[in-house]
């Protein structure tokens, strides 16, 4: 990390062409976070601010005092805290050609830098590391002020000490969750969140799910589990919107192993069940269709995001649906439906 | 890829100027039916549609999309746009059909995020 030449190099497969292996939904889940931090960090926070400078009128042999002792190989050269030049080990071999120690860094400096902006993102930075084949860039600020340097290094750092803040956060995170049920002594304890459904209230369908989703990421399940219990319980929150008479409730009930998702509704009630878990069986109306909903695939889509569903109904008295995720022994969060 | 490279491909005009576009997105998924995108799409990919009602949004929040694109320059009620808005989901319109977007983006190298589509 000590070398300051801006000399080149091959661009390895991975920058040239990017990730082209298929991943799975617990890779991408992975991977994605790096690239996501890839654009969340800014390059301000994984540089190196504390710098070794040279000024245009130095003379070169008190440059190369400066990289003999500091044991580097080039330094930017700043003048009125402007990025003016770097000056590398290369042009003093310059200048030894000439002979000529009696100089000053301006003469043999490199005068068009490539830069990087401290405000951008670090794939900004790999971005110009991987055009300009460089090892190293200067920072500057938004008025072309020297603030640091940008190695490759630095960007693995700033990824690895954000990853490390962000497995700390998860971890308290699902230490606190878990206490919820290890802490509170009971034979069973249960947490449980109702939602009122209104019946035809199509512009707050789908908020209670939300909630469901974001309730159960709290409580520490993986993002696969929350995914399967989001969507099934908004579809089944879209067919309390449809088809009931006066809504009805949906129902959250999380223990350590088990989450059970039920709504319930008082009437019409469905008088052919086996009919409605038929794919593409439908008694949506025009309107319910325009807007992309019933299919026909509701509680076709339900069965296959849990583990077990049931539904009861009585023709005139309402509907009961109930669906069961099982939870691995060890945690709350699972990893997926077992296949 | 970037959802900024995504906007001018589709030649999009941003409705939430609110958000922030500078949003990495890994795959495309198109589809009108809602239970079909809830079936079959996998996260972290933009939807294209030519639904723009509010469900659109809510279906792509549960399913963990990015951003969606609408497409034959439809505008969304301003419901839409709120509720994307609150939940943080870039809207774009573009006046391209939903093959030409779809294969312009495809040939820009974004590939299909559409899961299994079984419905077993």
């Amino acid at each position: 990390m000590k070398e300051m030449s801006q000399q080149t190099r091959q661009p390895t497969e991975q920058e040239k062409y990017g990730r082209h292996r298929p991943v799975t939904d617990r890779d991408a889940q992975e991977i994605n976070r790096v690239e996501e931090l890839s654009y969340d960090l800014k390059i301000r926070e994984v540089m190196t601010s504390n710098l070794h400078t040279a000024t245009p009128d130095m003379p070169l042999l008190k440059v190369l005092e400066i990289l003999r002792v500091n044991r580097i190989s080039g330094v930017p050269v700043v003048q009125d805290g402007k990025l003016v030049g770097i000056f590398s080990i290369e042009d003093i071999v310059r200048a030894l050609e000439k002979n000529d120690f009696s100089s000053t860094v301006s003469q043999y400096m490199t005068r068009e830098v490539v830069t990087v902006a401290e405000y951008e993102s670090i794939v900004k930075a790999i971005q110009t590391f991987t055009d300009s084949r460089l090892g190293r860039l200067p920072v500057v600020n938004k008025d072309d002020e020297l603030v640091g340097m940008i190695t490759k290094g630095d960007i693995t750092r700033g990824i690895l000490l954000a990853l490390q803040r962000d497995y700390k956060e998860e971890e308290l995170r699902r230490y606190r969750a878990s206490h919820l049920f290890e802490d509170i002594i009971s034979d069973r304890t249960t947490l449980v969140l109702r939602y009122n459904i209104k019946a035809g209230d199509f512009t707050h369908g789908g908020n209670a799910s939300g909630n469901i989703k974001r309730a159960l990421l709290r409580l520490g399940a993986d993002a696969q589990l929350a995914r399967r219990c989001g969507i099934a319980a908004y579809e089944a929150e879209m067919n309390l919107i449809i088809h009931t008479n006066n809504g009805g409730i949906l129902k959250l009930e999380v223990e350590p192993h088990k989450i059970t998702l039920s709504t319930t509704d008082d009437g019409p009630g469905i008088p052919d069940i086996e009919k409605v878990l038929q794919p593409g069986y439908s008694t949506a109306t025009d309107k319910v269709r325009e807007m992309g909903f019933g299919a026909g695939m509701g509680l076709v889509n339900i069965k296959r995001c849990v583990d077990k569903m049931e539904l009861e109904s009585t023709v005139g008295k309402g509907s009961k649906l109930t669906m069961r995720i099982t939870v691995p022994p060890e945690t709350i969060a699972s990893k997926g439906k077992p296949t | 890829m970037n959802l900024n490279d995504i906007i001018e491909l589709s030649e999009g005009e941003v409705l939430t100027p609110e958000l922030s576009t500078d949003v990495n997105i890994h795959g495309g998924y198109c589809a009108d039916l809602m239970s079909d995108v809830l079936a079959s799409s996998r996260p972290r990919a933009v939807l294209i549609t030519g639904l723009t009602n509010p469900q659109v949004v809510r279906t792509a929040q549960i399913a963990e999309f990015r951003a969606i694109i609408f497409i034959r320059g439809k505008q969304p009620q301003q419901e839409t746009i709120e509720i994307a808005i609150q939940e943080n989901m870039p809207l774009i319109t573009s006046p391209l059909g939903m093959f030409e977007l779809t294969g312009r983006l495809h040939d820009a190298g974004l590939k299909s995020y559409e899961g299994n589509v079984s419905t077993n």
